[in-house]
């Protein structure tokens, strides 16, 4: 065999594993969206309906911004949510890493916190608030800040204690300790919170609007419900499903340049 | 202490005697007792002693990382724990695993000290690669810690203590997770930086054979920690006198 043809098969080799790689990914959505499709055969359409309306009512969506608004709307109150959330509940885990008395005080707070269930929250935030972005930034923050504060903590306590002692061996000032230690130590844990929390934030955000909004995916699924639109329904959620893969592969992205130093072994798991 | 007292001390233990736990409780206990401890300038210093007899604590102390719990410890002067950030670039530590971040490569690992002390990139990257090339590691910079193998990220550990250019260095058994090739020959290069760079070292081991081919001085830590014996040594010194010493050694360790 020539160079020439190595490298062809070498290229081969790789397009077969890609095409692979993206057919293992996307099989369980064409199954899912078979059995979809099959029902939709013999159910009226309030109930299943076909994906072909689904996926027009979709595009109807997004190509429409009075409707496509909605989304966005949705979209900036995730991510302001859990942005706040992730500042706050940084602060309170430095601060309970750092003090016992804050630790053994905030603790159970937070814990409580995570026991009030989100519609709770949310008729909390309406008693309380008059806006509807407080209302909902408010609810955002309440329902996913106790899951950042613990994994964020529970990173800083996993911190290898050998690592923290040589890098004060040089005596850092503390900004140079939080850039060079302890923010590349607990960035894998912040991506992973980032990313469970993302999935909680998108549930939460459609009970949210649904009660207390008048404008984003759940005040628009509220409508839906309304009229007994399955398809708009569907399609209004599909466009929550695919914001919340769109940044789950950002994050996975990021995870892939920032931990490339990680070894790889070749037994998985 | 055998050592010169007209030289220069640039460490001193006085009286130090450290104690772990609250005295009377279970689990209480006194690691370091009334020790007086002197090393001088440019002075190789190995401290010797049983797994368990203090050495580490000592090295805490030194270092800044701990205090004592009565009497002074002094490195230039000042206190090292009360004025931890005076000793910022003129202290460095050799840990006995080498303690590399995982997310930096070679070279970032070196530069760790020098972005500490705030110098340029220009003279971060120029100084970590010198002392990166001085350890046989050219051709690594670009490596992360996972793609060397121990004797490797060992190298880089001593190019990081030695790039901040500080003039102390506390070295906790550097060597004993290596295998004895690799160890002896780091040990060798290692004894040869010191002292083209004229700098004080406290090195601690339990191997009677890594205080002999060290030290300029051999202080035996009985437990809890306090002088057993103290022995300068000489470069000089024939097989002979170091197989005397090295007797006398066993037989205090054995005591």
């Amino acid at each position: 065999m020539t160079a020439a043809q190595y490298q062809l098969s070498d290229a081969g080799r790789f397009g077969a594993a890609a095409l692979r790689r993206v057919g293992t990914y996307l099989l369980p959505f064409v199954a899912v969206a078979a059995v979809w499709q099959f029902a939709s055969l013999f159910f009226p359409p309030f109930l299943f309906p076909s994906l072909v309306d689904v996926f027009w009512r979709f595009i109807g969506i997004v190509t429409d911004w009075a409707q496509f608004s909605d989304v966005i709307a949705t979209v900036l109150r995730i991510l302001a949510g859990l942005a706040g959330a992730f500042v706050i509940g940084a602060l309170l885990a430095v601060l309970m890493a750092q003090s016992r008395a804050a630790h053994d005080f905030l603790s159970p707070v937070l814990t409580l916190f995570q026991g009030i269930p989100a519609l709770s929250w949310v008729v909390f935030a309406i008693i309380w608030f008059h806006g509807i972005e407080p209302r909902i930034f408010f609810i955002m923050v309440m329902t996913t800040l106790p899951a950042f504060s613990f994994q964020i903590l529970g990173a800083l306590q996993a911190m290898s204690r050998d690592l923290v002692e040589m890098v004060m061996s040089f005596r850092p000032s503390r900004i140079k300790l939080f850039r060079s230690m302890i923010i590349p130590a607990v960035l894998p844990d912040i991506l992973t919170a980032w990313k469970v929390n993302l999935g909680n934030a998108s549930r939460v955000v459609v009970v949210a609007e649904l009660v207390g909004a008048t404008g984003g995916v759940g005040y628009e699924l509220l409508q839906q419900q309304q009229v007994f639109d399955m398809a708009g329904a569907l399609a209004w959620t599909l466009q929550l499903v695919f914001f919340v893969l769109i940044v789950q592969a950002i994050l996975t992205l990021i995870e892939r340049i920032a931990f490339r130093y990680r070894a790889v072994s070749e037994r998985s798991l | 202490m055998t050592s010169n007292d007209s030289t220069e001390m640039v460490i001193r233990l006085d009286g130090v005697s450290k104690s772990f736990g609250k005295p009377g409780l279970a689990g209480a206990y006194l690691a370091v007792d009334k020790l007086d401890l002197q090393v001088a300038q440019r002075q190789m210093l190995a401290l010797l002693g049983k797994t368990g007899c203090g050495k580490s604590t000592i090295f805490n102390m030194i270092a800044g990382l701990t205090e004592p719990t009565e009497g002074r410890v002094t490195v230039d002067g000042r206190n090292p724990f009360r004025e931890f950030d005076a000793f910022r670039g003129r202290m460095a530590i050799v840990f006995q695993n080498d303690r590399l971040l995982p997310w930096r490569t070679a070279i970032q690992n070196v530069e760790l000290g020098l972005e500490i002390l705030e110098k340029t990139s220009e003279e971060r990257r120029a100084m970590a690669q010198r002392w990166l090339e001085t350890l046989g590691l050219r051709g690594h910079e670009d490596d992360y810690p996972h793609a060397l193998s121990g004797g490797m990220r060992q190298r880089v550990s001593i190019a990081r203590a030695f790039a901040t250019n500080a003039n102390i260095l506390l070295c906790d058994e550097p060597f004993s997770a290596l295998d004895e090739m690799t160890g002896r020959r780091l040990r060798t290069e290692f004894v040869k930086l010191v002292k083209e760079n004229g700098k004080t070292a406290v090195f601690i081991t339990h191997s009677i054979n890594e205080a002999l081919e060290i030290g300029d001085r051999i202080v035996v830590l009985k437990r809890p920690a306090n002088i057993a014996i103290d022995i300068p040594l000489t470069p000089a010194a024939s097989q002979e006198s170091k197989e005397a010493i090295r007797s006398q050694i066993q037989h205090v360790l054995a005591a």
